[in-house]
């Protein structure tokens, strides 16, 4: 297998013993098949025990090795080498306050994940002895691809909404809200109503986009938060009818 | 050192420790669950599983046909009490992950769909698309949000268990972004923290499976069991590892060997048809698969590829849309990591090792043989996966044993009065000395250097075939690393999110794992399921319709000891696949 030696600049910061983070940069024999985070694991059984980041499946899906590859928000499993200079940049996520080296605190996300309430509420609990809920591949497929987010952070990192204003509830949240507000088995939108529909709910998102492109999955959360406004804009409205809620 | 006093420990938070979890919020909701996990819990492994989760719900199946096609291909070491106990329970499992949200895939009317798989008579495998383990996981997760019991240390790396009184009282861990010592007290503790396909260089798991949770359950005292019998994925992209799901095959995909021919008719697993047919050809049970390609190899009929040698996955025929719809990831890890797309071209794959059958001794009810302690999932073995274990079982055994585990931990504790604690608090500092004497001790030995001899040596010695003399050189080189790791260097000394330290602790679990699971094939003198000898090429009920029972020895190999085999209703035959199992045809 041919190799290719290429210098990886890393942003290192140990917040014990830097005042402020700084690039680091390594000679790495890398494969022609590796991927970046392959380089980054060379970098730390060879190199420099001292580099720390996150990882673990190394196949798109458990969504632990998020990180800046050139500027873009990428998988480390998912950037390929091969499609990349002789000199790779690679930074922690954007938007995120760096814990150490690659690794970022967001214990911010996972609050908001855990605000939106997202678990199905149905109509009526029903008995384990009637079997499932009936639902049609159709009805599967309204929600099934706001359902694949494995909350890699991408897009919190791509999100300038976000990065101005870190009380905004942002895309991945909102797109699993949605999921759940989709799913024919749920009747639980009105719960979620409260953080998705409030302030730092949809109504903040520019409608940039930036998250969906940089979406590894095709989640797809910009076109989510776009029918989530149009759902609440209607409630809304319908609320000053004769009947409405309001 | 912090201390958190709680009802409940669990360690792990995969998909049998959240579904512990929610059993033991749902039984009592004023009982304290501390969930300890040193991965955010969409991280863990459960997130890779592809394929599906087996359990009777059609008209064509019946209990008995998913007992008697698990106890077969376990090649009856599996415990006939807890499979069918298991095959009972897991159709109720699967409806309540249905209630609670997982999106399966279903039939035009509605109900949820099935789909064929390695081994099973009749299709019974529920699956969302092909990334079932991840929606699960996610399910599991985002459920547990719901129940305010539950509390969460994410990313905090369990180091020990306190065992006092002849009793669990609680676990130690560190917290990885501060690297503080916490001290978790619990009436009972769960041990979920998955299996230890590490150990091997060759593996479909991620990064995180290092055996901690095993390891340290046996360093309590508790038994391994069954640990030789590890199991070979006969897919697995070659050069990463990347699993490609047994639901390739389900779906109608052929093994090719170099010269198109699909070999497994050569190996008692016939007639090749067009058409799938179960418990036939690509569908038969995943140690008979992987061995298959190792005869291949040693025929000269693989590939030869700059991976090495391969045979090749044919998804040529299903088409674009039943590729799309049924195995999208399959088709994303194909064209990204080997650059080929299953569309149009034949996909390079080799046997990779993808589960550990073997782990902490349970019984039934998930209790291990210290009080207290439970452990379910990939890390446990109770056992309903004897020899060799079908694909799709284990995503319905973290359920039905995780839920198992969660109702006898609340029982426990209902029944139990306290126990003396005098050592706790010892037992705490005694884990805190162990960790600061890493920070204080210079070290000559690199974990990168030992982790590779290790695993390379299980590779050498406990791979698809094994012989004595091969297993006794993995054996000594194991005690040998397991001598230098006493001398290990910690390069990094800082506290902050230090992962030269987890790496360190991980590879201490990894040498425990890998020695018994060395010595306990050593034992083992006979060719069951995925434990082949070539010098024992027989199976032997006579001697070994044992389990494997190893325990922890500080200073040298594990004692090893056996103990039967559960035997309720189907004594033990010959195995039996191709055309004569009867499968279903499709």
């Amino acid at each position: 297998m041919s190799t290719r030696t290429i210098t990886i600049e890393v942003l290192r910061y140990r917040p014990e013993q830097d005042q402020e983070p700084f690039f680091q940069s390594y000679t790495v024999p890398c494969d022609e098949d590796w991927v970046v985070l392959d380089a980054l694991n060379y970098i730390k059984d060879e190199l420099d025990r001292t580099l720390s980041y996150r990882w673990s499946c190394h196949m798109f899906v458990c969504g632990s090795c998020g990180i800046v590859v050139d500027g873009e928000p990428k998988l480390g499993c998912k950037a390929f080498v091969k499609d990349y200079g002789d000199k790779i940049r690679v930074e922690p996520l954007g938007n995120f306050p760096i814990e150490r080296d690659l690794v970022v605190v967001i214990d911010d996300f996972i609050e908001k994940l855990e605000s939106v309430n997202p678990y199905l509420i149905p109509k009526e609990e029903k008995s384990i002895d009637d079997g499932e809920y009936l639902q049609t591949p159709a009805q599967l497929k309204a929600f099934k691809q706001y359902s694949m987010c494995i909350n890699c952070l991408l897009c919190y990192s791509a999100c300038p909404q976000y990065g101005l204003d870190p009380s905004f509830v942002g895309p991945a949240a909102l797109a699993l809200a949605h999921r759940y507000n989709m799913d024919s088995r749920d009747v639980g939108r009105k719960a979620r109503e409260d953080v998705v529909a409030s302030h730092e709910g949809i109504w903040e998102c520019s409608f940039v986009g930036a998250c969906s492109q940089v979406c590894p999955k095709d989640v797809d959360p910009a076109g989510a938060i776009q029918q989530t406004k149009i759902t609440s804009a209607i409630d809304y409205v319908t609320s000053f009818l004769p009947g409405g809620n309001r | 050192m912090d201390v958190i006093n709680t009802d409940i420990a669990i360690v792990g938070a995969g998909g049998a420790g959240l579904r512990a979890a929610i059993e033991i919020a749902e039984a009592d909701p004023k009982l304290n669950v501390v969930l300890i996990s040193k991965v955010y819990p969409m991280r863990s492994h459960t997130c890779a599983a592809e394929g599906g989760a087996a359990g009777v719900i059609k008209a064509n199946d019946s209990l008995d046909y998913h007992f008697n096609d698990t106890v077969g291909g376990g090649d009856w070491l599996t415990d006939q009490d807890a499979v069918e106990l298991f095959v009972n329970e897991i159709p109720r499992e699967l409806t309540r992950m249905e209630h609670w949200g997982c999106p399966w895939s279903r039939e035009d009317a509605g109900t949820v769909a099935v789909r064929p798989f390695g081994g099973m008579k009749v299709m019974r495998t529920w699956f969302a698309a092909d990334k079932t383990g991840f929606h699960m996981l996610h399910t599991l997760f985002q459920t547990t949000l719901k129940y305010p019991s539950i509390k969460r240390l994410d990313e905090h790396y369990a180091t020990d268990l306190i065992v006092d009184g002849g009793r669990v009282q609680g676990a130690v861990c560190l917290e990885m972004s501060t690297g503080k010592l916490k001290l978790v007290k619990a009436k009972a503790v769960i041990i979920a923290s998955g299996g230890a396909g590490r150990i091997f260089p060759f593996t479909t798991n991620g990064a995180i499976k290092t055996g901690d949770g095993m390891a340290m359950a046996y360093r309590a005292g508790a038994a391994l069991k069954d640990m030789e019998f590890v199991q070979y994925h006969p897919t697995g992209l070659p050069g990463s590892g990347i699993l490609l799901t047994e639901g390739c095959r389900g779906e109608g995909g052929y093994l090719l060997n170099k010269d198109g021919y699909r070999y497994l008719q050569d190996y008692d697993l016939g007639p090749a048809t067009p058409e799938p047919v179960l418990k036939s050809m690509e569908l038969g049970p995943r140690d008979r698969l992987s061995q298959a390609f190792w005869h291949e190899q040693k025929k000269g009929r693989t590939a030869a590829s700059k991976w090495g040698d391969v045979v090749y996955l044919d998804m040529r025929h299903l088409g674009e849309k039943l590729i799309n719809e049924r195995l999208p990831l399959v088709r994303d890890l194909a064209c990204s990591y080997v650059g080929t797309d299953p569309v149009t071209d034949l996909v390079p794959v080799r046997p990779v090792v993808h589960y550990m059958m073997g782990g902490i001794h349970t019984d039934i009810d998930a209790a291990t043989t210290i009080d207290g302690l439970y452990a379910a999932g990939e890390c446990a073995c109770v056992s309903i996966n004897g020899a060799n274990r079908l694909g799709s079982n284990s995503l319905g055994e973290l359920l039905v044993f995780g839920a198992r585990a969660g109702r006898h931990a609340v029982e426990h504790i209902r029944t139990t009065k306290p126990a003396a604690d005098k050592l706790v608090e010892k037992q705490a500092s005694d884990a805190e000395q162990r960790i600061k004497l890493l920070f204080e001790r210079k070290g000559k030995e690199r974990v990168s250097v030992l982790r590779n001899e290790l695993t390379h040596s299980l590779e050498d010695g406990c791979g698809i075939y094994r012989s004595g003399d091969l297993i006794q050189a993995t054996c000594d080189k194991v005690s040998e690393v397991r001598d230098r790791y006493k001398d290990v260097m910690l390069e990094d000394k800082s506290s902050v999110f230090n992962t030269d330290l987890f790496q360190v602790l991980e590879l201490g679990a990894m040498i425990e794992c890998a020695q018994t699971v060395a010595v306990s094939a050593l034992e083992r003198k006979e060719s069951r399921g995925a434990h082949q000898r070539l010098d024992h090429v027989e199976r032997d009920d006579v001697n070994y319709l044992k389990h494997t029972m190893a325990f922890y020895n500080p200073n040298g190999d594990p004692r090893i000891d056996y103990l039967d085999v559960v035997i309720t209703k189907s004594q033990p035959a010959a195995r039996v696949y191709g055309a004569a199992a009867g499968g279903q045809h499709i």
